[in-house]
Formats: C-alpha cells, sequence, structure tokens
C-alpha cells in the first residue's frame, strides 16, 4: 500500500497523502483481498508484512509503518476478523515498547478504532493495552536509566488514556478490562522470570487504573486483586517457615542464616538444597511484598492527599473483612490497613476499630471468625499511636459488657474449648490493658470509665480466664492492675510459658491464643512507614512504674511519652539497641513478634527499667512455627 | 426508543445456605449479578428490576450443598434491540468513518461510514467533525447530539450495536421532532384522527408508545405479562402543542 501501490491517490496541497487517502486505500486493499486476484493479495501481503516486528527500523519503514497504521485507523470497521486474521494477529502481537513515539500514536488509535467499531475487538484490544503493564524483560535494565524512564512514561501514559477513550466509546469495557487486568496479573505472578521490578510496575499500573478516570468503575476490582496479590505472598512466607522448621533450621542463630545455608549447600543433601531454594525463594518474596507494600502505601499517602481515601479505605475493609481476616497466617498484609488508619485516625482509624467489634459481638458470625476480629482489635488498639484514649476506653467498655453477660450465664470449671470466644475476648482485653492501662488512667474519663469496668467479676468467675489465657499476658496484666488498683487479687504464680495448658485448646488449630496480627513489621521498606505510628512495647510505660519513678508524670497523656531525662536516655537505648535488633532478624521473618526487652535486660543486666516478662513476647503473632 | 420492555416474571433464586441470614440482599445479589448481561432466557439485557418474595415457603434442593430455592415474582426492565428497532443515543466520536454512539448509558452503538445515508456529508468545522444534510443545514449530527438509529444487529457479549442512518427517520432527534412539530401544525387534522385511532406510532417520536412483550423467562415460570411503558416526556410535548 501507500506510496507505491496507489498511484491514483489525491493528494492534499502538501503533495502528501492525508489520513483520509490512506484510509481509502486500505479499505480498498482489505476489501479487495478476498477477490483473491495477484496484486490485490500482493498489495494486502505487503500491508500485513509491515506490522511484523523488524530488528532495526529504518526511518522509511517507520514511515510506511505509521502510514499502514493509520490507514487501518481510518478502515477499522473494514476489518473482517474472518477474511483478515493474518492482518489481525501480528497486530495485536505489536508492541508499544519497541516503537518510538509516532508508530505508538498510530498503533494507540487504530486499537481505539478497532476496539469502537466491533464488539469482537474490544477483549482484544483490551488485552493489547493491558498487557503493555507487563514490562518486557530487556526493558527493566534500561529503567535505571533516564531514557527507559522517560520510554516507560511514554508506553504506560498511552495505555492508560487509551483505556479510558475506549470507555468513552464502549462504556461497559472498565467491567472487562478488569476480568483481563485480574487474569494476566495470576498468569504473571506465577511466570518464571517475573522480577520483583516487573510485578511491581505491573501494580503500580492497577493502583494508577484505580486512580484514573476509570477509578470508579475498577477501583473495588483492582483494590481487592492488590490485597489479595499482598496475602499470597505473605502467606507464601509463612509456609517457607514451616519447611525451614521441618529442617531444623530454628535451632541455629539468626544471624548465621547465611553461613548455615552455605554450610548446608555444601553438605549436599537434598533437604540442604530444598532449604537453600526455600532460603532464596523467601527473599524473593519477601523482596517482593516490601516493595508492593510500600507502592501501596504510597498509594493511599496519594489517595489522602487527593481527598479519596475514605472511599479507598471502604473497599479495603471489605477486602479486609473478606480476605485478610478469614486468613490464618498473614503476617504483613494488615499493615496496609494499619497505615490507612494512621494517615486518616479520625475516620479510618476509628471505622476499623468499630468494625472489629462489630465483627466480634455479631452472633451469626463464626466463632472463628469473631475471635481472630477481637484478636485484631486488641493488636490493632495496643499498636496504634493514633488511637485516643477515649476510643481504647469505649472499645474496652463493648468488650467488657459482652464478657460480663457471657459469665452471668456459665458455671463450672474451665472448659477451653466450648468458651473458646469468651478466653479470646479476655485475653484481648488484658492484652491491650497490658500497651494501654497507663495511658488510660492519666486521662480522667477514661480512668472513670476504667475503674467502673466489672473486671474483676469476670476474671474470678468459675470459667477462670486467668487460667486459661497466656501466662504471661496475665502476669503482666495483673502486675499492671494491681499497680492501677483496678483489681485486688493476689499475685498468680505463672510460670513464664508460652500458652497455658488450656491456652493451646482454646486457640485451636489455627493457634488463635497465640493471634497478634499487629506486632512490629519486619520488612525493611515497610517499616519506614509503620514506625513513627507504632507503639513498641520499649515505648510503653507500665502503672507500677510509677513507683519507682515516683509518680512526677501523672499529667502525660500519651503512655508512651518519655518524661525525664532518665528515661529518655533509657528510651533512646532502647530503640536504638532495637532497630539492630530488628536488623539482625529482618531476615528472620519467623520471628515477627521478637522484642528487645528481654536481650536488653540481658546486655544491661536488668538496669534499663523494672525487669518484667512482655505479653509481646510471648507470641510469635500467627506464626507458630517460630516459637 | 423500541426495544426497552417491561416484564411481569416469575422467577426461582437459588441461594446458597450461608445466605440464610440476609434473603432479600442475596436474591438482590443474584439480579445484580445479571444487570447489563445479555440473557437468552429473557431474551434481553436486564437494565433493571424489582422483586417481591412470592412465597414464603422455600424448598432446600438435595446435593453436597443443601441449597435452597426461593419463588419470587419480578419486574424486570429488559432492552432487546431487533434488526430494524429504532433506537436512540448520545453521540461520543465522529469521525470521517464513523459515528459512535452510547445507548441508554451502557450499550455502544456503531454506524459506520457506508451505513449513513448519503443525505449526510461529513465536514470538519471549526476543529469539529460533524455531519451535514445537504438538504436541510439544521440538520446536523456532532458530538453530544442525540440521535435516533435503526438496529442492523447486536453483538450479545459485548452488548455492541451495528446500527444504520440509512432510514429516512433517523437523524438528530431534535431535528426530527422538531419537523414533526412542525407537520402537526400545518396538518393537526391528520393528527387527531391517528390520535382517536389509537395507533401505535413506533416511528412518530412525538408519540411514541413502547410497549412490553411476554417473555418466557426460567423453564420454571409460571407465566408472564405485558405491560405498556409511555414516554412521559413525548407525551409532554404533544400536550404542549395542543395548549399552544
Amino acid at each position: 500500500m501507500g506510496v507505491e501501490l496507489r498511484q491514483d491517490l489525491d493528494m492534499d496541497d502538501g503533495g502528501v497523502y492525508s489520513d483520509y487517502d490512506l484510509a481509502l486505500h486500505v479499505k480498498d486493499v482489505l476489501l479487495s483481498v478476498s477477490s483473491g486476484d495477484v496484486v490485490s493479495v500482493e498489495n494486502y501481503r505487503e500491508l500485513v508484512g509491515r506490522l511484523y516486528p523488524r530488528e532495526r527500523h529504518s526511518p522509511d519503514d517507520v514511515a510506511k509503518l505509521v502510514a499502514s497504521l493509520k490507514g487501518l485507523s481510518g478502515a477499522a470497521s473494514y476489518i473482517d476478523s474472518a477474511v483478515h486474521v493474518g492482518l489481525l494477529s501480528p497486530l495485536f502481537a505489536m508492541s508499544l515498547w519497541n516503537y518510538g513515539p509516532d508508530v505508538m500514536d498510530a498503533l494507540i488509535e487504530l486499537i481505539i478504532s478497532l476496539a469502537a467499531s466491533s464488539g469482537k475487538y474490544l477483549d482484544l484490544c483490551l488485552a493489547m493495552l493491558t498487557r503493555h503493564f507487563e514490562t518486557p524483560s530487556n526493558f527493566l535494565e534500561k529503567l535505571k536509566l533516564p531514557s527507559g524512564l522517560t520510554k516507560k512514561d511514554q508506553v504506560l501514559t498511552r495505555v492508560h488514556s487509551a483505556l479510558k477513550d475506549i470507555a468513552d466509546v464502549v462504556p461497559l469495557s472498565p467491567a472487562r478490562i478488569v476480568t483481563i487486568v485480574s487474569d494476566r496479573l495470576e498468569l504473571y505472578r506465577q511466570m518464571r522470570g517475573t522480577s520483583t521490578h516487573g510485578l511491581v510496575i505491573f501494580v503500580e499500573n492497577m493502583l494508577k487504573l484505580e486512580g484514573g478516570a476509570l477509578g470508579e468503575v475498577v477501583r473495588v476490582s483492582m483494590l481487592t486483586k492488590v490485597v489479595e496479590l499482598l496475602l499470597h505472598l505473605d502467606v507464601e512466607m509463612g509456609s517457607w517457615d514451616k519447611v525451614l522448621q521441618d529442617h531444623g533450621i530454628f535451632q541455629m542463630e539468626l544471624e548465621d542464616v547465611d553461613d548455615f545455608t552455605e554450610d548446608f549447600l555444601n553438605d549436599g543433601t537434598e533437604h540442604a538444597r530444598e532449604a537453600t531454594i526455600n532460603d532464596v525463594t523467601l527473599k524473593s518474596f519477601a523482596e517482593k511484598l516490601d516493595t508492593l507494600m510500600v507502592l501501596t502505601f504510597e498509594h493511599l499517602e496519594s489517595c489522602e492527599a487527593g481527598g479519596r481515601l475514605s472511599e479507598v479505605f471502604k473497599t479495603l475493609l471489605e477486602t479486609f473483612r473478606n480476605k485478610v481476616l478469614t486468613t490464618c497466617k498473614s503476617k504483613f498484609v494488615q499493615f496496609v490497613m494499619f497505615y490507612a488508619c494512621a494517615l486518616d485516625p479520625v475516620n479510618c482509624g476509628e471505622e476499623f476499630a468499630t468494625n472489629l467489634v462489630e465483627i466480634f459481638l455479631y452472633d451469626a458470625n463464626l466463632t472463628c471468625l469473631r475471635m481472630r476480629a477481637v484478636a485484631y482489635l486488641a493488636s490493632y488498639l495496643s499498636r496504634a499511636m493514633f488511637m485516643s484514649a477515649s476510643i481504647v476506653a469505649q472499645t474496652l467498655k463493648r468488650l467488657v459488657g459482652w464478657c460480663f453477660n457471657y459469665v452471668k450465664t456459665k458455671k463450672g470449671g474451665v472448659n477451653p474449648e466450648k468458651d473458646k470466644l469468651f478466653y479470646a475476648a479476655c485475653q484481648a482485653i488484658m492484652y491491650l490493658l497490658c500497651f494501654r492501662m497507663r495511658s488510660l488512667m492519666d486521662d480522667p474519663q477514661s480512668k472513670s470509665l476504667l475503674a467502673g469496668l466489672p473486671l474483676e467479676s469476670i476474671l474470678s468467675t468459675e470459667i477462670s480466664p486467668l487460667k486459661a489465657c497466656a501466662p504471661s499476658i496475665v502476669k503482666e496484666f495483673l502486675w499492671q492492675a494491681n499497680a492501677a488498683g483496678l483489681i485486688t487479687a493476689e499475685e498468680f504464680d505463672f510460670d513464664d510459658g508460652l500458652e497455658s495448658e488450656y491456652s493451646w485448646v482454646w486457640g485451636g488449630k489455627e493457634e488463635l491464643h497465640k493471634l497478634f496480627p499487629f506486632d512490629p513489621c519486619l520488612l525493611r521498606n515497610s517499616d519506614r512507614f509503620i514506625r513513627p505510628n507504632f507503639i513498641y512495647w520499649s515505648m510503653v510505660r507500665r502503672t507500677y512504674d510509677e513507683e519507682k519513678e515516683g509518680s512526677s508524670d501523672e499529667d502525660g497523656d500519651e503512655a508512651f511519652a518519655v518524661d525525664n531525662e532518665e528515661n529518655v536516655m533509657d528510651y533512646e537505648i532502647l530503640q536504638c539497641l532495637e532497630e539492630q535488633q530488628f536488623d539482625e532478624v529482618d531476615n528472620a521473618l519467623n520471628k515477627m513478634s521478637i522484642t528487645p526487652k528481654d536481650s536488653l535486660h540481658n546486655r544491661f543486666g536488668g538496669a534499663i527499667n523494672k525487669p518484667m516478662r512482655m505479653p509481646s513476647r510471648i507470641r510469635p503473632s500467627t506464626s507458630p512455627e517460630s516459637i | 426508543m423500541e426495544g426497552l420492555k417491561v416484564s411481569d416474571t416469575n422467577m426461582k433464586v437459588f441461594l446458597h445456605p450461608s445466605k440464610g441470614g440476609d434473603i432479600d440482599g442475596a436474591i438482590h445479589h443474584q439480579l445484580s449479578s445479571m444487570i447489563f448481561k445479555f440473557d437468552d432466557n429473557l431474551d434481553g439485557v436486564l437494565v433493571a428490576y424489582k422483586f417481591d418474595v412470592s412465597s414464603k415457603d422455600a424448598k432446600i434442593l438435595n446435593g453436597v450443598h443443601p441449597y435452597f430455592t426461593v419463588s419470587i415474582r419480578a419486574t424486570l426492565l429488559l432492552f432487546s434491540p431487533k434488526p430494524n428497532m429504532l433506537v436512540e443515543g448520545k453521540v461520543v466520536k465522529v469521525t470521517r468513518g464513523s459515528i459512535s454512539v452510547i445507548v441508554l448509558g451502557f450499550s455502544c452503538a456503531f454506524i459506520k461510514d457506508e451505513d449513513i445515508r448519503e443525505e449526510f456529508k461529513y465536514k470538519y468545522k471549526r476543529g469539529k467533525q460533524v455531519y451535514i444534510s445537504r438538504y436541510q443545514k439544521r440538520h446536523v449530527i456532532k458530538v453530544g447530539t442525540m440521535i435516533r438509529l435503526s438496529v442492523n444487529s447486536l453483538d450479545v457479549e459485548t452488548l455492541h450495536i451495528y446500527g444504520s442512518l440509512r432510514p429516512a427517520h433517523t437523524g438528530s432527534i431534535r431535528f426530527l421532532d422538531k419537523n414533526v412539530e412542525d407537520d402537526g401544525l400545518t396538518d393537526r387534522s391528520n393528527k387527531r384522527r391517528r390520535e382517536n385511532e389509537g395507533e401505535s406510532v413506533m416511528q412518530e417520536p412525538s408519540t411514541t408508545v413502547i410497549q412490553g412483550l411476554n417473555t418466557k423467562v426460567k423453564p420454571s415460570s409460571i407465566g408472564t405479562e405485558a405491560f405498556s411503558f409511555n414516554n412521559d416526556h413525548y407525551i409532554k410535548k404533544s400536550k404542549k402543542h395542543k395548549t399552544r
């Protein structure tokens, strides 16, 4: 086609063929090919031949390609899927990454025209465009250079703009985009050789779709898919823990992981090789998860800046309820909720807590779901620096109220299986109070509310939650509650085992008695976002600290505030050592809930604070294998 | 506009046992999932619905999951464009070779140049692409114009309508309606006679009446009823015209 093939084309004043001339000519070529005459077939073949990629494109090739694409665009409605298969197949295989802006524009125009012209091509066009969410491996390296970034911008801007243009003409196309992108993500994730960078760019595009003009339609699906992907990576890392445990890898010191795998590899056993492969796999998963979490956090920040965090949060909350809360081994993905709450504590933060309470209180929900909800609630309110004492107090009131009503009807001894929901609630209350009791006591309103709670009557009931809950939590709680004058119970003589003889029974196979989902996030980059909003155990002031400190700082509103000079030093040392500790364990993600306190006491001979047992130390979040 | 019909239907909805706590919500969910999709049983695209649970008795089905069946009586608004029907939509794109239209806000209609009658001439005017009638300068089709088009076919998978502006009574609705009104002014007696005869004047936009068709919805349906759907907009116009 083009210059050589059609000598009778009209020319405009500039002596070049107009787009209309090209369209007319291509229309002729398309319509005449079925006649079978030699010239028509030859013209058609030449047209098709230009669509195939070449190693190098001369300026002449590029000009002819642009002309062909523009001609096809004008005659898109004459492309017949039955007759022109040979043309459609190289056309949909074209990649914007291989061409310059002129070809990109012409190709995009053609794709939009095709999508609008016939329902038959709609899915193919959308698939062709969304395939560009996957960066070809040879371009991934180039993306580190400014020219690579420019190319990426050129390609993806056009892709998103084209998707929007198609949606303007075909209103139901966003619904099809959702399906195509979801399927493609699944394939891309499972594909061998999918790098972290490639996956991140894919998700970046999904989030861009969510934040773009089609957001209203695709929001729910895109966010759900992203959370599902995070959850998948999260759970995969949990299964790695189990493999390692089977091979006894937990017997070694954490910092020796690399040496261990090296030695093991030299050992040459099958187990050794498997362990090493798993180690590499874990690092890959951890890297992917960490980068994707950061990307999600940044997206949430942009939503907050754009004033649409509340809409996004609604979807996240729904996804959390349906996906995350029902997954038993997620360690990281819940921090997406945490960070969204941190960005808007008044609306999102409170809504999250209220929702968890509602899930726990609603009778029709499954018991294990309610147990998880209350564990999430306790962990969230304990760790969220941005949640006010009044919200914590109100939540406690509702939980205690439920427990009080429960014990009124119960008689008999400890029955961990039957009363597991009650024990889960009691443990949540005690855990929350371990972290928040001091801050609540410092707030006059919360203090009076707390003093009015029937804690003692719940704890001293015949079904005795103190015997069924984790001893370390119970012990820490009793220390603090005694010091605060909330209860007058005598000190219980617990050893510091991880669980009582009953707790594993009510925790069940899922070990819900050890579920503390918001233990410190050990993904290095994600932690940067979480850390400023997070209460570490080292920051918590206990009620019994007052005796030592001489009660000179009651006016502090936040329990974790460090008031006097000595404590400031202690706090700094703790922070420093805590960071050091985290660096050491960064590769050992199974130790999610490890706390530095114990080791600090060992190092300083217990000189920093009153020696005590940490509630958070006793449980490794959702990963039982890490004990 | 043709192709829209209201159908009163008896349906059976199969629900998972876990949905037993919120039957209404589960039925809504089930019917919502059918919206904007072509259903062979309904012979159309479900656009809107309302329903009442017709019987409190729900039959439990045997199986691995004991699904239960709820009988409902639903009123469904269906869109079922057939060849040669006239539908209306808003022009969203005009090129030299085609006009793209959105019908009812969800269906894409495409008219290619050979389906645009020779009366219309493509022009590029003040940066805008338009089709102008060669005989009536005020008959213009551009982006934003509401047009009436004839249906050639429908792609049931993507709800893509292949349309045509070949029939004489297709084109800009505003222009066609005005023309009809003008005709009415000069020939009021003819119009009155038509009204008295009560004929359904599908091709007279000022008195369009859309008639629902009997539809067999599910094999288990007990029966269906036909409804008529009056376009108030056009009726008002007629009244206005009469009061002049």
